[in-house]
């Protein structure tokens, strides 16, 4: 093995690293928080009786869920572009990611729903409570718990995601930083490595940080 | 014909090459789920009956793959393997990166599986009479199955899908050809559009077999 | 002036339940078959038969959880069925409790009891509380106020349960077999709540399977049977001297 590890070129690298992991947090926490409000609509659209609407929400879900999201991202980037919608590589990436969360989280979003018993409702009805009062009070609490791992699960893999904006030319999520490092350098090996320590640490940190959460807010 | 309806530069060649990718890409994904449930059956079982203290650093480990992007997953073992001189193609590369991946997950798919047998039921079916090798074939087996398809088979679509990021270390896949393609005939939403029906194509039918099995499945408990 | 209370009296609101002629359907199933029941107030009426006798059915048409096919029932002279009533406010009136009590899990049992005095109603947090500790107590959960369901037997749930629906200050209360998803030794806690309900003057529905209970504390007991009332008289009518062979044969069947 003639190849000599050069860890000290990496590790001087590493502030910018870590800027870049902060976009890599932010797109994800931006991707879930949008998705999370889409993930509901659609939710709520493929139950209802519009039949336009249900389909729209039906093909989005499938959508998302049955193709790659890399496939998606270049979608967004190279497809929309040829419609003369052009979104730079940070928008591109945001809008795929967010497409992706909001079809598998309205899934997640459905089975939270089924699995609040209905005579919850029916015994807030009895008190008297009307029917979008109920559910704010009684339903919704009792589904976000429910939904609750999912979602961090899904955070995880919006920050796993994100990953791959550097197909679509995106340089400033942790990622793009480090393959930038990696033409410069060719230290692929050391740079690298090190992104990935970076990205696991991320994910533990957003883990422990949701457990702590669920501790604080579900009590019972 | 195909020219003077949809008024495209495509060519049945470019279909052709499209079609080689998506060879490609089912036979990663072939390669990669048998290799990835092997080893996971393996690991899922293991640490069902392991003690702790194996128990722990291999689900250390195990977890390590699933928490770092597959992009850098490949990326890493492909210079790894140039820096210890190991002759590999991308595509095999691609393969045992994406068979360790898939182990990292059936591992826990399999100890669900098994952990879902309640140990009640296993002791009802011994005090019967059963042999462990009867109980573990009529008791474990069934039930442990019922859990763990579904979520094989959503293992193994996730799997054909994470089979794009291969691109990046230059396997010529289904996504990458269709990339090719439009680099030169420049139509990405129609090139684009054929691609992710192929996807579609493959993944779809899978998915909504395992949803009906997990269905039936429910309702006969 | 005493014409004035002459007037009085005629305008004062009937306070009773009547059910006349109810018709209901599950799909094709012909769940009740034309139940005709008045229950007065202060009375307290047992329904008792065998399952899928429609019974609890009964109670959910009752309040409204459950719609009607054929026929009216009024309570406090207002057609519960109707389009224009507003069964929001006519259940304040009436207070239900079932057999699975449904704490609120997200709640403690405070906070349970609270929720409706303050969304509902609308009252102040410090009335609301007020209100709910003084229920609470009343049925024996007053060293539990800060817990959650969870950490509850059974049998404290569901007198829980009957307190967070007497917080509402009903006129009526429905119970739905309550004590039928308990443990026996829990049984008569929620059976001695109810009890002193009755004492106190309450005008109850309950659909029971507690013979015994029955007998010692209704004033009527209806019994019913493939969707209509076979029998109803005192107590002592019913469980000593039945009329009809099908309540004789239910009673031997569960004494």
């Amino acid at each position: 093995m003639d190849y000599t590890f050069q860890w000290r070129a990496a590790f001087r690298a590493l502030p910018d690293m870590l800027w870049g992991a902060l976009v890599t947090l932010e797109v994800a926490l931006l991707s879930m928080v949008l998705g999370t409000f889409l993930a509901i609509l659609l939710a709520v659209a493929s139950g209802c009786r519009f039949r336009a609407l249900r389909a729209l929400a039906i093909s989005w879900v499938e959508l998302a869920r049955n193709t790659p999201a890399m496939f998606q991202i270049y979608m967004v980037y190279f497809g929309l572009g040829s419609l003369g919608i052009f979104l730079d590589s940070f928008l591109a990436l945001l809008a795929a990611i967010t497409f992706n969360n909001a079809g598998y989280l309205a899934e997640t979003f459905r089975g939270g729903l089924r699995a609040v018993p209905g005579t919850q409702m029916r015994a807030a009805r009895s008190l008297g409570m009307g029917q979008l009062q109920a559910f704010r009070l009684i339903v919704l609490p009792q589904m976000f718990r429910v939904v609750f791992p999912p979602l961090t699960n899904q955070m995880v893999w919006a920050i796993l995601m994100t990953s791959l904006g550097v197909v679509v030319g995106l340089t400033n999520d942790l990622t793009g930083v480090t393959q930038d490092l990696n033409v410069r350098s060719f230290r692929t090996f050391e740079f690298f490595a090190i992104a990935a320590v970076i990205y696991y640490l991320m994910t533990k940190l957003v883990i422990g940080s949701a457990r702590l959460m669920a501790w604080r807010l579900f009590r019972y | 014909m195909m020219q003077t309806f949809f008024d495209t530069s495509l060519t049945l060649n470019d279909l052709w090459f499209m079609l080689k990718g998506a060879g490609v890409t089912i036979s990663i994904t072939f390669w990669a789920v048998l290799g990835g449930s092997i080893l996971g059956l393996l690991l899922g079982l293991g640490r069902a009956s392991a003690p702790w203290w194996l128990n722990g650093p291999i689900g250390f480990v195990l977890d390590i793959f699933r928490s770092v992007p597959l992009l850098i997953q490949f990326v890493l073992a492909n210079s790894f393997k140039s820096i210890i001189g190991l002759n590999w193609s991308a595509f095999t590369v691609g393969c045992v990166v994406l068979a360790i991946y898939t182990a990292s997950f059936c591992t826990e798919v399999v100890r669900a599986g098994i952990l879902a047998v309640p140990p009640t039921t296993r002791r009802a079916a011994r005090s019967l009479g059963m042999t462990w090798g009867q109980d573990l074939k009529e008791v474990v087996f069934p039930i442990a199955l019922r859990v763990a398809l579904p979520n094989w088979i959503g293992l193994t679509l996730g799997v054909m899908k994470d089979t794009a990021l291969i691109s990046w270390i230059g396997v010529v896949e289904l996504l990458r050809s269709s990339q090719i393609i439009v680099t030169r005939i420049q139509e990405p939403l129609f090139v684009l559009g054929i691609v992710g029906l192929a996807y579609f194509i493959l993944c779809f039918p899978i998915s909504r077999f395992g949803a009906r099995l997990e269905a039936r499945w429910r309702e006969n408990d | 002036m005493l014409r004035k209370a002459g007037i009085r009296l005629e305008k004062v609101a009937k306070t009773m339940i009547e059910i006349e002629n109810v018709h209901k359907h599950f799909s094709t199933l012909h769940v009740l078959k034309g139940v005709s029941l008045n229950v007065q107030k202060g009375e307290v009426l047992s329904m008792i038969g065998g399952s899928g006798s429609g019974k609890s059915t009964m109670l959910m048409c009752i309040n409204g959880l459950e719609p009607i096919q054929g026929g009216t029932i009024r309570v406090d002279n207002t057609d519960v069925h109707a389009k224009s009533t507003d069964l929001n406010k006519l259940r304040r009136k009436i207070g239900i409790v079932f057999q699975q009590w449904n704490a609120f899990p997200h709640l403690t049992v405070l906070e349970n009891v609270m929720l409706a005095l303050r969304k509902v109603l609308g009252k102040s947090k410090a009335e609301a509380e007020a209100i709910a500790v003084e229920q609470l107590k009343h049925v024996g959960l007053g060293e539990k106020l800060k817990a959650f369901p969870s950490r509850l037997s059974g049998g404290q749930q569901q007198r829980m349960a009957i307190a967070r629906a007497l917080a509402m200050s009903p006129d009526y209360m429905l119970f739905d077999e309550v004590t039928s998803a308990l443990d026996p030794q829990l049984v008569g806690e929620v059976l001695d709540t109810l009890r002193m309900l009755s004492q106190e003057g309450m005008t109850m529905i309950v659909v029971t399977h507690e013979m015994r209970f029955a007998r010692e504390v209704s004033d009527r007991v209806a019994f019913f049977r493939e969707g209509l009332i076979h029998e109803i008289g005192t107590p002592e009518q019913i469980f000593d001297s039945p009329q009809r062979s099908e309540t004789a044969d239910f009673l031997r069947s569960v004494l």
